[in-house]
């Protein structure tokens, strides 16, 4: 009886502990570190390397919308009755040429089409047909200043009261298979999957696929953005490399 | 001569902190999406093959629900479990721990010596003859070492979107990252399984001798 009560003491005592620990800076450290290891040996294995590209057989019934599924504003109803004729998407920050596309402009530029795997940070995946311009020409055309160091992504949405964004490194925005999709499976983007326009970037988590995109920024620092750390949920605790 | 060398205690006590963080985060991202799907993509109830109950928070880390951090915990703990494991079997092949302790002879696995070693169980008679572990003992840590602990760092590997781009071998070798996931699932419940056995033997076979042992070495003659 006595070990047990040492047991369970020792247990509790463990548990409390993983709490405390969880909060101090040591620990925070240690993530940082782990995090960055799985992130440079990803990028050593992989390099630029695609992201799996399946066949339309594999596309699944349905593509589950997470987090924002609907704008509900009097403004997005009204771009939405409009068919998003007058949605603009602004590229700008520290670039030579800013520019503000229409979606005319958008489907003007030259397509990729992938079926690619989305995988949710939850756990589940879904796998759906994207379509749109690759990111990494249109912010050529846009001439990204070499003291940029990541993209940012501006989105209409608010998720529990905050605004949504995101971030990624400049190379993963230029990535091939990084794509401003307009399309889902032949169609134009549902709502609840981020009409009219969202980020594809294939070879991180769910979280990192911004939608309802307003705008992509060049910045040299994402410290005074948002809450500092890179994204809506890396803002709440999520790691901002997402390709774990 | 020490029963269980430095290295063999040393990755003994590693393995087991870091299994428990990686076991008690891993409930927490269960609790995050409970289901579990085969093949190459899931998201409702409908396709899963299984949905798990809620874990209470005395069994996850942190004890309140934070997929954020219990992912961190994760992520930290999956290279400690992989880097020693690694440096385990270098160790233990060139030591000859594996050679020695854990292969099996095939006069081992005759019907009449494992109906002896389990009757031996069952009189709660751990002594063995001819070696440090009986087959069963030897035969499940080969098992935990060769097959489930590989199994759960090259599925939990193939989850990931980032090495499963870098290698795509992953998501084939096990059928899709749905599969990965389910499997890493069911290897870790194995592992959890194997735990509470191994814990049990301990518990039955002299915990304090069996735990003096682990921790500084003990000795081979003091527990034949």
């Amino acid at each position: 009886m006595r070990r047990r009560s040492v047991l369970a003491g020792l247990a509790a005592f463990g548990v409390a502990g993983c709490n405390r620990i969880s909060e101090s800076e040591t620990f925070k450290g240690a993530v940082g570190t782990a995090e960055g290891l799985h992130e440079r040996a990803h990028r050593l294995l992989g390099g630029n390397r695609l992201a799996r590209e399946y066949s339309v057989a594999d596309i699944s019934p349905d593509f589950r919308g997470n987090g924002s599924v609907d704008i509900p504003t009097h403004e997005y109803r009204a771009h939405e009755a409009a068919g998003f004729a007058d949605w603009r998407v602004a590229v700008g920050g520290l670039v030579e040429r800013p520019q503000s596309l229409s979606l005319v402009d958008i489907r003007a530029l030259p397509q990729r089409t992938q079926i690619t795997r989305h995988d949710c940070v939850e756990g589940w995946s879904a796998i759906g047909q994207w379509a749109g311009p690759q990111l990494g020409p249109i912010l050529e055309h846009a001439g990204v200043r070499p003291e940029a160091r990541f993209i940012l992504f501006r989105c209409a949405d608010n998720l529990y009261g905050a605004p949504y964004y995101e971030s990624c490194r400049v190379d993963d925005a230029f990535h091939p298979q990084t794509i401003l999709a307009h399309q889902l499976n032949g169609k134009p983007l549902p709502v609840k999957n981020g009409a009219p326009l969202r980020l594809r970037i294939e070879r991180q988590l769910g979280y990192k696929h911004a939608k309802y995109l307003t705008g992509v920024e060049a910045v040299a620092s994402l410290d005074h953005i948002g809450g500092g750390q890179g994204g809506y949920w890396e803002d709440r605790g999520y790691q901002w490399y997402a390709g774990i | 001569m020490k029963r269980h060398r430095f290295s063999t205690r040393l990755w003994h006590w590693t393995n087991a902190v870091s299994v428990i963080v990686l076991f008690m985060s891993g409930l927490t991202i269960s609790n995050a999406h409970p289901r579990l799907y085969w093949g190459k993509w899931g998201f409702e109830p409908a396709q899963a093959w299984l949905t798990l109950p809620r874990f209470p928070g005395w069994a996850t880390i942190p004890t309140h629900y934070s997929l954020a951090i219990a992912r961190d915990w994760h992520v930290v703990f999956a290279w400690v479990v992989a880097l020693s494991l690694l440096l385990f079997m270098i160790s233990a092949v060139i030591n000859g721990h594996f050679r020695r302790d854990l292969t099996t002879r095939p006069g081992e696995w005759r019907r009449g010596a494992l109906a002896r070693e389990i009757r031996q169980y069952l009189r709660f008679d751990f002594s063995h003859t001819g070696g440090k572990y009986g087959v069963m003992q030897k035969s499940s840590y080969a098992a935990v070492i060769f097959i489930l602990l590989p199994l759960m760092i090259f599925s939990g590997m193939a989850i990931s979107p980032g090495m499963g781009s870098a290698w795509p071998w992953l998501l084939d070798l096990f059928g899709g990252r749905q599969s990965a996931r389910s499997i890493h699932f069911l290897c870790a419940f194995a592992l959890c399984a194997f735990t509470l056995v191994h814990v049990l033997m301990v518990l039955l076979s002299g915990p304090f001798g069996q735990m003096r042992a682990m921790i500084l070495g003990g000795r081979v003659d003091a527990t034949a």
